[in-house]
């Protein structure tokens, strides 16, 4: 398209959009009459873009990427919609009462996470060959068409050394939300106790503790993550399991620093409470304190943080194994995947399946996270109280 | 004034000190390592007298504390040692090693080149955050703002290479506008290297927006539900007036705060999308010495993304206080 064209097609917007509010100034409808231009002009463009999006969608031979989005995205909204139907009717009251004030994205966010738990755990039963199985050809294209380079017992195809992509794909699953699930965790006890403690105990040991993590926050995370990975690589030398036990420690203990500021903040507007001066005069013991007052009463906020922390591991974790220093070969890991994928995106233009292969893995990754984000989106809104 | 000044002083000590802390927190961290480089370089069977040479060559066999101290006085002088992957050891070779490529100067081009490329997402994302921040604000619970908020979200919820490669799928190989390798060289036109530089820079603009539209829609409507807002309006301002006359000069503090502190994000998020493009920046340099187990490379890179990264944070620090008259004046 050229200058001129896109000059034109402004000038048009702008005119429709100014004769749009002059024939709605003289309906008598509120909200016509006390349209603004903006709104004017927002309406018409999103007219021209869904214009342009179904005739892209039917009529351009070329946008297949968008016409997998629609697609893509019109299966997620229904889904969502269909599985938030079955939540209102079926499980406990209290189940049924949560799905029907659910907008449509919580419920998009329950069902992925649902699907993701489910893939990674029988992943062994879904996959059709093993993880690191050399099944068939090395490079065998995605599509199952032996005409165009495929075969019908690989669907997605294969890589360089002939391994089923589909199944490292689904393995994949299992092994890197199955290793950022097990930091987040491990990252919750360590930050969670320490925070929970410090905020208990108080004085000189939560002086100690707060400096300390002030002092590992003041290093960029993921940068403070590859510098600790240099000394991981040195230290598990050529054992890929080691590296990764490594990999979550550190990033478990990196993470823990930013759970530890919120337990800490929680727990510390709990001890001040009534019931807390209570039971210490009760004489209750420092674990009775943590475990039976402090934490129930902390469970709303730690569980959102605990949602994002998760996106957050996720993401350091899939970028670590991008950069070539994470999960290692032969485990089959999202991250590694698009790296080693990355080339097929330049045959784009001839056999788009393939390049959606790096897109698929990445995906992956983003569609949990985004999923995880709608979640806690939903449940900070539930839990602040606000109902509009 | 003087409280102020006072503050101020007092967060620039504490920045410094936290710097120096971090450089402690790198050296130890480094010198974890199981045996050291020599034994790493030469591989088992190196003999007990190579090792101890190449140890002393190095300056391996002095203590910790003096190691460090050396490390830090070379550093502030700007010489951040000699990288391992080009060492030439004197005493291995026999001949004295001259003209080697130092850290610094490997790392200084590259320095200026992640500095251009942060710039340039800078020059994009920061007028295009406070645009659609304001508008959100103003059009709060719309179709836009949900449609705003619902991909700024996808684009925070992305790992940095799935907009990466998105972006060269689209605007590099189904309609190739722009390069997808960002090859740059020294004596390179600025056109030629805007070029060049633009999808890692439109990338991180996905990224850093995001999260600098969120805040500046959540400062200013956090603003408009004050009475003097209330106020404004009822006097029958134009919501758009209301909103950048009124509501926008009080949500400054916060909106400078955001946008150092997105900088800062810039500067780690830099690592990854460098390495998709094959952007000749530190950040690549440094995922190559974390792979070489290039220790001083690694090192002093570590130092300059914290050191970055501590005085944007120092930065937002000291704008917001200077920016606030309630922080201006503390009680």
């Amino acid at each position: 398209m050229s200058w001129s064209g896109i000059f034109a097609a402004i000038v048009v917007l702008v005119l429709t959009a100014w004769a749009f509010r002059f024939a709605g100034r003289r309906t008598g409808r509120p909200y016509f009459r006390d349209m603004g231009f903006a709104s004017a002009l927002g309406w018409v463009l999103l007219v021209a873009l869904v214009a342009y999006a179904v005739y892209a969608f039917f009529f351009v031979d070329q946008a297949v990427f968008f016409r997998w989005l629609i697609i893509g995205v019109v299966i997620a909204a229904v889904s969502a919609f269909a599985f938030r139907l079955l939540g209102r009717h079926v499980g406990t009251a209290g189940s049924r009462k949560a799905f029907r004030h659910m907008p449509l994205t919580a419920s998009f966010g329950i069902l992925t996470i649902v699907v993701y738990a489910l893939v990674a755990i029988f992943a062994a039963w879904l996959a059709p060959y093993g993880q690191e199985a050399i099944v068939g050809n090395a490079n065998i294209l995605p599509g199952g068409n032996p005409a165009t380079g495929g075969d019908p017992a690989f669907p997605l195809g294969t890589d360089q050394i002939g391994r089923d992509l589909m199944s490292r794909l689904i393995y994949g699953a299992q092994n890197t939300v199955g290793i950022a699930f097990a930091t987040t965790c491990l990252a919750f006890l360590l930050g969670g106790t320490l925070g929970f403690l410090a905020a208990t105990v108080g004085g000189w040991l939560d002086q100690v503790i707060s400096r300390a993590v002030d002092v590992l926050m003041a290093i960029p995370s993921l940068i403070f993550a590859l510098l600790l990975m240099t000394i991981a690589l040195a230290w598990a030398g050529s054992s890929g399991g080691q590296l990764t036990l490594y990999m979550i420690v550190i990033i478990a203990v990196i993470d823990s620093t930013r759970v530890y500021r919120l337990a800490r903040a929680v727990a510390g507007n709990i001890v001040v409470m009534d019931y807390i001066e209570a039971a210490r005069l009760r004489g209750e013991r420092m674990g009775y304190l943590i475990f039976r007052e402090v934490l129930p009463n902390a469970t709303a906020p730690l569980l959102a943080e605990f949602g994002l922390r998760f996106c957050f591991v996720f993401l350091t974790i899939a970028s670590l194994s991008f950069l070539g220093v994470g999960i290692r070969p032969p485990l089959a890991d999202w991250g590694t995947m698009v790296r080693d994928l990355s080339q097929f995106i330049n045959f784009a233009g001839y056999s788009p399946l393939t390049a959606a292969l790096p897109l698929m893995a990445a995906g992956a990754i983003a569609l949990l996270t985004l999923a995880v984000n709608f979640l806690v989106d939903w449940m900070l809104h539930r839990s602040s109280g606000l109902k509009d | 004034m003087d409280s102020v000044a006072r503050v101020v002083a007092q967060r620039l000590l504490l920045g410094i000190l936290t710097l120096i802390v971090v450089s402690v927190v790198i050296f130890v961290a480094v010198n974890l390592l199981p045996g050291d480089f020599a034994q790493a370089f030469l591989g088992q069977g190196a003999t007990e007298g190579a090792v101890n040479a190449i140890r002393r060559d190095l300056g391996l066999d002095q203590p910790l504390v003096l190691r460090y101290f050396h490390w830090l006085g070379n550093a502030l002088t700007g010489d951040l040692g000699t990288s391992f992957a080009q060492a030439n050891f004197s005493s291995f070779t026999g001949t004295a090693a001259e003209n080697l490529p130092t850290v610094a100067s490997q790392i200084a081009p590259r320095f200026a080149n992640t500095m251009f490329l942060a710039a340039v997402t800078a020059c994009i994302a920061v007028p295009l955050a406070l645009t659609l921040g304001i508008l959100a604000a103003l059009y709060r619970n719309s179709l836009f703002d949900k449609t705003v908020n619902m991909v700024t979200l996808s684009s925070i919820s992305s790992p940095e290479f799935f907009l990466a490669y998105i972006l060269i799928l689209f605007l590099a190989v189904l309609n190739p506008v722009l390069p997808s390798i960002s090859n740059i060289y020294a004596d390179m036109g600025l056109g030629q290297r805007l070029e060049r530089t633009l999808l890692p820079a439109l990338t991180l603009t996905l990224v850093v927006t995001a999260h600098m539209m969120r805040m500046t829609r959540a400062a200013i409507i956090n603003l408009l539900a004050s009475p003097y807002i209330e106020m404004a309006r009822l006097k029958g301002l134009s919501p758009m007036r209301v909103v950048v006359r009124h509501a926008l000069p009080n949500a400054l503090a916060p909106i400078i705060n955001v946008i150092a502190l997105n900088l800062a994000y810039l500067i780690t998020g830099v690592v990854v999308v460098e390495v998709v493009f094959v952007y000749p920046g530190i950040g690549q340099l440094f995922v190559d010495a974390v792979k070489n187990r290039d220790i001083p490379m690694v090192q002093a890179c570590c130092l300059i993304f914290a050191c970055a990264y501590i005085l944007l944070n120092l930065l937002a620090d000291v704008l917001s206080i200077l920016s606030n008259p309630r922080l201006r004046h503390p009680k």
